[in-house]
């Protein structure tokens, strides 16, 4: 650990990475639950019943998506989704306000795509953030380097955590790099592919975990970066792995979107959580 | 390997403010490894010498400049066409899909995937892979399928698998994104042959290198048979492939380069596919940073072409920047009157020439240009793909005579080619405004 004059936990994204850093800190159980929710999916009522179930269901930190034309990292379920939810008129302002309603009860990180976080400008975008009481932004097609420094520098401006994935091909320089640039916590990927439901994790996400926990720590405020596993964890034994082999937190976005389209949806994303809540042991 | 030009890896990862990287992490090892693979092959004598030959050999390269006779009547001008539409497979792709399977050869991929809407990039990579034995999987959209079923049942012949793509509005922009998709979990042995000079860098890179085998050719060749260079140079604009490679040899010489892009219903009524010409803003698409169709809130919106190869939303970033910087202008063309030079074409000339090449051709043969005496034109493509579609758009637009033997088209006086270049200056007589529609 540190000893460094500011030690190792000063954040630099502000509020938002003190709250995210909160919620890996004070979760119960094994690791901290991390649901995804395609905001406005099935429709925006619906949507935010299933955040409470979320939130009822023992949520540490919700991630919550916006519906986009083009979802580049997103396999068929996710995608689906917010087709249907653009589809039926799901505007990025409602995915807003959905979000400003949830930030009351836990820290939310908004997923998105580039585009979206580029259209009405950068600064725009992350004070609008701050202003919904938002925590943190994921942005899958938008790696750490030098097409994602001003984004980064925004959101520290506004206090919103800048987080950043590593996949299995992230080589260990590379980790170590997207590390050091993580804000409130480090996305590990857990497969090469894009999300979406897996009969098994794949025999690559112990790997990703040791290197995104180790890679280029040890060294000032990177020592302290949570992981959180995703991509393909879609039930309680999945969950139990990956806090087993040294995740801080498990992120599960396609198998609750599934159960966000059935016909229950409460009930169904209910059980879901119920289920990956006693993987955690809770 | 030599580390000569290990200072070239990243420096055209951007053009002017326009591409980048906009792509998941996991792709980030595969494009550096194509940036630093490419950094060697392309001065590589026997990369080099393999693609020359195979060029020249199979796909019948150098493919002829042709001085239309007949076309430069009409306009009142030489126009002179290089004929990439006489190209193996009939279109300039296959240059970039010929050289990106030898590129994924080098890097030891098994697999190729590619996307398509015409079907032109993706007959030319299934083409490739069957004469390089690759495994090869190409996106299509499922309207592009309905429409474009020969192209289809040629990629089933030469051993492809065809792709239907169920998303959007199930055309180009979908095929493309569900190629990315495929190569976000296949990368580590598969390579992505990107079919235009779009998406994140280094492709729009690497395809202009590729592609600028046609403006190196034309420049040589009208040097030779005009013994001049063109006053200026015209092609047709979707991501920008055929452009770029002409574009390329001409852009340190004094001659005009001239982009046509899709002009759909109008550029007024918002469906269309041009996007330099109508200023849309800059936005992030498959994985590069330029201009694109977009709404206020950042979805991208749908192109509109009668042509599937110019239905495309986005558009290269090296254009956007020739664009800024006032080398080249983009102009639009739409729909009625792409496919009436279609027609004007075959007739004129006995060459039925791609619905994206016939943007082009309208722009030569009807807007004026009093002080172009000499255009090159890319004839990017054959248009026996388009017949289905350029025939029943016609009847649309002209009615039950749209093949009648008269088709209406302006009669003109013969002009003398090339006979006294002296007498075109001043832009008037028979060569001026009032004889072009």
């Amino acid at each position: 650990m540190s000893t460094g004059p500011t030690g190792t936990s000063t954040p630099r994204a502000g509020a938002g990475e003190e709250r995210i850093a909160a919620a890996f800190r004070d979760h119960e159980g094994a690791a901290a639950l991390m649901p995804y929710i395609m905001g406005g999916y099935p429709d925006p009522s619906v949507s935010r019943d299933i955040a409470k179930a979320y939130v009822d269901g023992g949520a540490d930190l919700v991630e919550l998506g916006v519906p986009y034309s083009d979802p580049l990292a997103d396999g068929p379920v996710v995608h689906a989704a917010g087709t249907d939810a653009l589809n039926a008129g799901v505007t990025v302002d409602d995915v807003f306000e959905l979000g400003e309603q949830l930030a009351a009860d836990v820290p939310v990180v908004l997923m998105t795509y580039a585009n979206i976080v580029l259209r009405p400008g950068i600064e725009a975008f992350a004070a609008r953030m701050r202003d919904a009481g938002f925590s943190g932004l994921i942005v899958p097609d938008l790696p750490i380097g030098e097409d994602s420094a001003d984004v980064v520098a925004a959101c520290d401006a506004a206090g919103i955590a800048f987080v950043p994935l590593v996949a299995p091909s992230t080589t260990e320089a590379r980790v170590a790099e997207v590390r050091s640039a993580a804000r409130g916590f480090l996305y590990a990927v857990s497969v090469t592919g894009t999300t979406g439901e897996r009969a098994s994790l794949s025999d690559q996400f112990e790997e990703v975990i040791r290197r995104a926990k180790t890679a280029g720590a040890g060294d000032g405020a990177a020592a302290d970066v949570p992981v959180g596993l995703g991509f393909g964890i879609a039930n309680g034994e999945h969950a139990a792995q990956a806090a087993a082999a040294g995740a801080d937190g498990v992120i599960v976005g396609s198998r609750l979107v599934r159960a966000a389209g059935e016909d229950d949806p409460v009930a169904a994303v209910s059980a879901v959580m119920a289920d990956l809540a006693s993987g955690l042991g809770r | 390997m030599s580390t000569a030009h290990r200072p070239e890896i990243g420096s055209e990862r951007r053009f002017g403010p326009y591409g980048g990287r906009y792509v998941p992490e996991s792709l980030l090892p595969a494009l550096d490894e194509l940036e630093a693979v490419w950094s060697e092959l392309r001065d590589d004598p026997a990369f080099k010498n393999e693609f020359r030959g195979l060029l020249r050999d199979y796909v019948g390269r150098p493919s002829p400049l042709y001085l239309a006779r007949r076309m430069s009547e009409r306009a009142g001008r030489e126009v002179w066409l290089k004929r990439e539409d006489l190209n193996h497979t009939g279109a300039h792709k296959i240059n970039n899909a010929l050289g990106q399977c030898l590129i994924a050869k080098r890097m030891g991929k098994p697999r190729i995937i590619a996307e398509t809407g015409a079907g032109q990039h993706g007959v030319a990579t299934a083409t490739a892979a069957a004469l390089l034995d690759l495994e090869c999987v190409i996106y299509m959209g499922v309207e592009d399928i309905r429409r474009q079923m020969p192209n289809v049942q040629r990629m089933r012949l030469l051993g492809t698998t065809v792709q239907p793509v169920e998303s959007g509005a199930r055309t180009l922009k979908e095929a493309v994104s569900q190629a990315f998709r495929d190569w976000v979990g296949s990368v580590g042995d598969t390579h992505y042959v990107m079919g235009t000079a779009a998406g994140a860098a280094p492709f729009p890179a690497i395809v202009r290198d590729l592609q600028r085998i046609i403006g190196d050719e034309a420049r040589e060749q009208i040097l030779e048979q005009a013994g001049r260079l063109p006053d200026r140079v015209v092609a047709c604009v979707g991501g920008g492939s055929n452009a770029i490679g002409i574009f390329t040899a001409f852009l340190d010489d004094p001659v005009a380069l001239v982009g046509v892009e899709a002009g759909g219903h109008g550029i007024l009524s918002g469906s269309h596919g041009a996007v330099l010409a109508s200023g849309v803003d800059a936005g992030v698409l498959h994985g590069s940073y330029g201009p694109v169709m977009q709404d206020a809130q950042g979805q991208i919106l749908e192109a509109h072409s009668v042509s599937a190869g110019l239905d495309y939303p986005g558009v290269g970033p090296q254009h956007a920047w020739l664009r800024d910087s006032g080398r080249a202008t983009y102009v639009p063309v739409d729909d009625d009157d792409a496919v009436r030079a279609f027609r004007e074409v075959a007739r004129l000339e006995g060459i039925i020439p791609a619905l994206e090449s016939s943007h082009a051709l309208h722009h030569v043969l009807h807007v004026p240009a009093p002080e172009v005496e000499v255009d090159l034109v890319c004839l990017s493509g054959r248009g026996d793909k388009d017949l289905a579609e350029a025939l029943a758009k016609l009847e649309e637009i002209d009615g039950a005579a749209a093949l009648a033997a008269d088709d209406g088209e302006p009669t003109v006086v013969p002009t003398a080619i090339g006979s006294d270049p002296e007498a075109d200056e001043d832009g008037d007589g028979p060569q001026g405004a009032e004889e072009v529609r």
